[in-house]
């Protein structure tokens, strides 16, 4: 059977008519909404081959609820004429019937009628004229019988502007015999159902194709924020290459172990207030490794291990005031000066990926407070070359490949070098970490052996993340102004695999 | 780090060659510089004040040049062509010598009032000096280097150059009431007192930046000559009678400060980079300052130290296999003139007065491996053999970030600052009550203080994801901050675990649910015993009478679900219904 009356009513139409039908008509003649008509071509469209619908939109006027109104009783200034008997009606009683407001003016500037508003118990309005023609009522009937096309542009345009007319696009089909055509139709089904399995029904029923073109159904679920993702990753790599975690769950830190104990100089820039965020409360620590502040102290001051010193005035003071650890350099100290403690010495790998904070000028790429990922290595005999082999390996499982090497100035590492990489779509070499060789002036008063070198790297989370997903505005990555559309829609985070090609570029 | 401005043409032809910008660049680089940007005055204006203001400026090119921070010999066009040169071996360092004059010392005299407030100064004379328009204006931009950089600011040190010839010695560098400090400072053209003239660079945007270092002292340093003419108020302000010209011969120069060894540092820089300039080249004419305490110093010091390293030291620490004579060679084309002495392995290494950044042996092995060129160095990958640990905290934490998702919360990461409001007011908690580390320095209210609870940040989430479909699930699992005065900074992190439901509908069940679920993964039964957890009907600002829970396992409390109150979703911005969970999962360790 067809796919319910009308479509059935339609096909057999079709049969008889040479050519096609037009879909408004046949609804017309149907007696049937046009609606109800469209529904059946749509769903029979849907069975292949069977008709073929063309879409044609037509234009038509019709009129509004009120111009309808005033084609059956006239327009509101007949209206208003028609009342005034010939002994005249108080403007005040005028206004007050149904046509009142509109009907007065637009019969004023007619002439029909006039106020006298000499009279002694208010304005009077009269006729001015016997009889008149209302035009407006029979423009409204003409386009009612289908004439609209015979009144003038003007003459519409003035009825729409009164918004008596209107007109409206009428979107029709043409249907003609498909190829495929048949007045016998079977309804297909649309799923199989376990009713069909068992009773086997299956086999004698056709079925609906798919739409393989539209997009499925996503399934409810939660999602991993993508930073954090290429965060596993990066502890993924350490681990894989060996390296053990370090502790990092301490935001407050000394200026002794962010600072001191780096034999960075006390009047570094870095531990400017604004630089650093200071704390008001804890605002200072309360304990200290002494033995190990006084050689801090002595290196700083007069030098020693081999070293110049910085020759200033060392103050414990300066020391002890907490802050927000500006990087995590400092929880590698305290992991090396553990380390140290340990006799005999044993070599180390140590990593750690946390946050830290600055007390900078924020803007699309720079927060309070980011991610730095951090490598340590401490053995015997570590050269340059060693800490060069790391970094390729290092960078390697980053899909890095092609790294370059440039001196820097670190103030606790020496020699320093500054790791780039070739971007292919920026076509040119960018930072992509530091690094170094920590100094004897940091490494030997925490106690550990002369002929023990510790190696070390650094990067921040972030700029690796904002290039891995295209993010260009740190706030949409970091904190709560993210767009969860985008942690939603966030691929895996599968840092050595080939990047996109970049868009091309259009020429400027 | 620093960045030098220098005029290309006038680089090459110190230079003596010219380079493509690739060509400088790959320069730059091998030396351990950066060729940052390529610019001219007239491009400079125009970008910070439009192009109409830039019309008829210089369109000479300018490289800007990154510098380390630590190479304060390397300012200027001078130290850089110096140190470029030496490097590409077309020159040998010069030797910078201190000479006696022919006539008297030139003395500056410190008196004791300066103890209290600036009470270091180092001096020199650059005697027929020839300057130009170039190495004038070059002359005053190291000075300014200077004072940003090693100088902090003029807090450490402050220099202050004058033209001999105006002047006559000796000098006193004392400490005055403001009042009675009265002379004509430089680019004004009558006489103010210390305290006008405070009140005057209030407002000029180069100056204000120093008044702090000595407004609020009692009494302000100030140098005056024998007739009781003032060279300067340093750290502020020369004086103008004393001022330096193009066609100044002989340039009387003071660094005074509260770092001696910078002050010396800084006088060392200015001489060596300048005296190339004087008739007799590199010589500078040495003057004397006596202490208060009656010793006297000589200065510049531009004192040579030497230093030897073993060359198998040098090859260890970089990785590379060079003989000693390489080795020496290489040193000296980084400014430190090396020779083999001694076994044939031992290499005495000059270190002249421009490095003061040579501290150490490892210092020396850097500028070693510089030369050699750090991209020749051969990789090699260390034998430490080690087995890897995670830290088990965060080993927890990844594993359970994994399953809240797999339970369909999706994780967000919140900022560790924020401000007071956060976690207080509008949790209806007051401050104090929150044990809350404080920060002394926030430039606004979002850095006033560390979390205590993660929950705040999770809030402001949905408020900016408000146009997202409900439900909104979402969890972090991360760290809040408390004071604690048992640990040795007085406070402790914390790792929480927070979840919040946000729909037409509170959903504490689902919060419920998490909870059982989150006790399921770590293997934590339902029950009052003491391995399993239990929640009792509890209250707290934070959330709406009768709906809130403590959450207690493996008998000790771990934190609190519930329905939050009305009116910490409207302090937060938001208009439905919440449930939350807050819990920290460090027990379970």
């Amino acid at each position: 059977m067809a796919d319910g009356p009308v479509a059935e009513l339609l096909l057999r139409r079709l049969e008889a008519s040479d050519g096609g039908l037009d879909s408004a008509e046949l609804a017309t003649e149907l007696g049937v909404e046009h609606q109800a008509v469209v529904g059946a071509v749509k769903s029979l469209q849907a069975l292949g081959e069977v008709i073929e619908a063309e879409l044609r939109s037509t234009k038509r006027w019709e009129l509004t609820s009120e111009g309808e109104e005033i084609a059956r009783e006239g327009s509101h200034e007949a209206r208003v004429f028609r009342s005034i008997p010939p002994e005249g009606l108080a403007q005040s009683e005028l206004m007050r019937l149904p046509s009142g407001k509109v009907g007065f003016s637009k019969a004023m500037s007619n002439k029909w009628i006039r106020v006298d508003k000499s009279m002694a118990d208010g304005p009077r309005v009269f006729r001015v004229v016997d009889s008149m023609e209302d035009e407006v009522q029979r423009r409204l009937q003409m386009v009612q019988r289908g004439q609209a096309e015979k009144l003038g542009e003007k003459e519409r345009s003035e009825l729409r502007k009164r918004k008596l007319l209107a007109e409206v696009t009428l979107k029709t089909y043409w249907v003609s015999k498909g190829s495929a055509f048949s007045t016998s139709i079977s309804k297909q089904e649309t799923e199989l159902s376990p009713e069909m399995i068992s009773s086997g029904s299956w086999q004698d029923r056709p079925f609906k194709p798919y739409n393989f073109l539209a997009q499925g159904v996503l399934p409810d679920s939660g999602h991993l924020h993508p930073l954090l993702k290429v965060r596993s990753q990066f502890r993924q790599i350490f681990l894989e290459m060996g390296f053990t975690e370090m502790p990092t769950d301490n935001f407050i830190e000394s200026s002794f172990w962010n600072f001191d104990a780096l034999f960075q100089p006390q009047q570094h820039p870095a531990r400017d207030q604004h630089d650093t965020f200071f704390i008001r409360d804890p605002a200072e620590a309360l304990q200290l490794p002494m033995d190990y502040v006084q050689r801090v102290k002595r290196t700083h001051s007069q030098g020693g291990y081999g070293s110049q010193g910085y020759k200033y005035n060392w103050k414990l003071d300066e020391a002890r005031k907490n802050l927000l650890r500006t990087h995590t350099t400092s929880a590698s100290a305290r992991a090396l000066y553990r380390l140290a403690q340990k006799k005999p010495f044993t070599p180390a790998k140590y990593f750690s990926i946390d946050r830290v904070f600055r007390n900078e000028t924020l803007d699309a790429t720079h927060l309070a407070e980011f991610h730095q990922i951090e490598g340590v290595v401490a053995d015997h005999g570590l050269t340059l070359g060693h800490l060069m082999g790391v970094l390729r390996e290092f960078f390697t499982k980053l899909g890095i490949t092609q790294l370059r090497f440039k001196p820097a100035y670190n103030p606790y590492t020496e020699p320093s070098m500054e790791v780039f990489s070739y971007h292919p779509g920026l076509k040119k070499w960018v930072e992509v970490g530091n690094s170094g060789v920590f100094r004897p002036e940091m490494l030997l008063p925490m106690g550990l052996p002369e002929n023990v070198s510790v190696i070390a790297w650094g990067l921040s989370l972030e700029r690796p993340t904002m290039i891995k997903y295209g993010i260009n505005n740190i706030r949409e990555l970091v904190g709560h102004k993210v767009n969860l559309q985008m942690v939603y829609d966030s691929p895996l985070c599968r840092l050595d695999a080939k990047p996109k090609p970049p868009p091309t570029q259009e020429a400027a | 780090m620093p960045t030098v401005s220098v005029k290309r043409d006038l680089l090459f032809q110190a230079l003596g060659r010219t380079y493509t910008d690739e060509e400088f660049d790959e320069l730059c680089f091998e030396f351990g510089l950066e060729l940052d940007e390529i610019t001219s005055e007239k491009e400079i204006i125009s970008k910070e004040q439009g192009s109409v203001k830039a019309a008829g400026a210089s369109d000479v090119v300018l490289y800007k040049i990154d510098v380390p921070a630590n190479r304060y010999d390397l300012l200027c066009l001078e130290g850089l062509v110096r140190g470029l040169q030496v490097f590409k071996e077309r020159i040998k360092p010069p030797a910078y010598k201190r000479v006696m004059p022919d006539g008297k010392i030139q003395k500056l005299i410190i008196t004791e009032e300066t103890a209290k407030i600036r009470p270091f100064a180092a001096a020199a004379v650059l005697r027929n000096i020839k300057f130009t328009k170039d190495r004038y204006d070059s002359f005053i931009e190291l000075q300014e280097k200077l004072h940003q950089n090693i100088c902090r600011k003029r807090a450490l040190v402050a220099i202050g150059t004058h033209d001999l010839d105006t002047l006559s010695g000796p000098f006193t560098y004392t400490a005055k009431r403001p009042s009675d400090i009265k002379f004509k400072p430089l680019n004004k053209t009558k006489e103010y007192t210390a305290c006008e003239l405070m009140n005057i660079y209030k407002t000029d945007n180069h100056l204000k930046q120093y008044l702090h270092i000595i407004e609020n002292k009692p009494l302000y340093p100030v140098i005056c000559d024998s007739n009781g003419v003032v060279l300067s108020m340093p750290p502020i302000i020369n004086g103008d009678h004393s001022r330096i010209t193009v066609n100044t011969r002989n340039v009387f120069i003071e660094c005074t400060g509260t770092d001696f060894t910078k002050a010396k540092i800084v006088l060392d820089i200015i001489v060596t980079m300048f005296s190339e300039y004087c008739e007799k080249q590199f010589t500078v004419e040495a003057a004397e300052v006596v202490f208060p305490n009656g010793k006297s110093y000589t200065f510049p010091e531009l004192a040579y130290r030497k230093e030897i390293v073993r060359a198998d030291l040098i090859n260890k620490k970089v990785g590379i296999r060079e003989t000693p004579e390489n080795l020496a060679k290489l040193l000296t084309r980084m400014y430190l003139k090396s020779e083999v002495i001694g076994d044939g392995n031992q290499i005495e290494i000059e270190i002249p007065p421009t490095r003061a950044d040579i501290m150490h042996a490892c210092d020396i092995v850097e500028d070693a491996a510089i030369a050699y060129g750090y991209n020749n160095i051969q990789m090699t990958l260390p034998k430490t053999y080690t087995i890897a640990n995670q830290f088990p905290l965060n080993k927890l934490t990844e594993l359970l970030r994994h399953d809240m998702a797999a339970a369909g919360f999706t994780e967000v990461l919140t900022f560790a600052l924020c401000s007071q409001e956060d976690i207080a007011d509008k949790l209806g908690v007051d401050i104090s009550a929150t044990k809350a580390v404080h920060i002394s320095n926030p430039k606004t209210a979002e850095f006033q203080v560390a979390r205590t609870t993660l929950l705040p940040g999770l809030l402001k989430t949905i408020a900016a994801n408000r146009k997202m479909p409900l439900p909104l699930k979402l969890f972090e699992i991360s760290d809040i901050v408390i004071k604690d005065s048992n640990t040795d900074v007085g406070a402790k992190n914390y790792r929480h675990l927070c979840a919040v439901y946000y729909n037409k509908n509170p959903g504490f069940e689902i919060i419920h649910g998490l909870l059982d679920r989150i006790m399921q993964l770590l293997d934590v039964p339902p029950g009052e015993d003491k391995e399993g957890y239990v929640i009792r009907a509890s209250e707290g600002p934070a959330f709406f009478p009768g709906r809130c829970a403590e959450i207690f396992a493996r008998g000790q409390s771990i934190g609190k679900l519930g329905v939050l109150h009305p009116d910490v979703i409207t302090k937060f911005e938001l208009t439905m219904p919440c449930s939350s969970l807050e819990i920290n999962i460090e027990p379970f360790l």
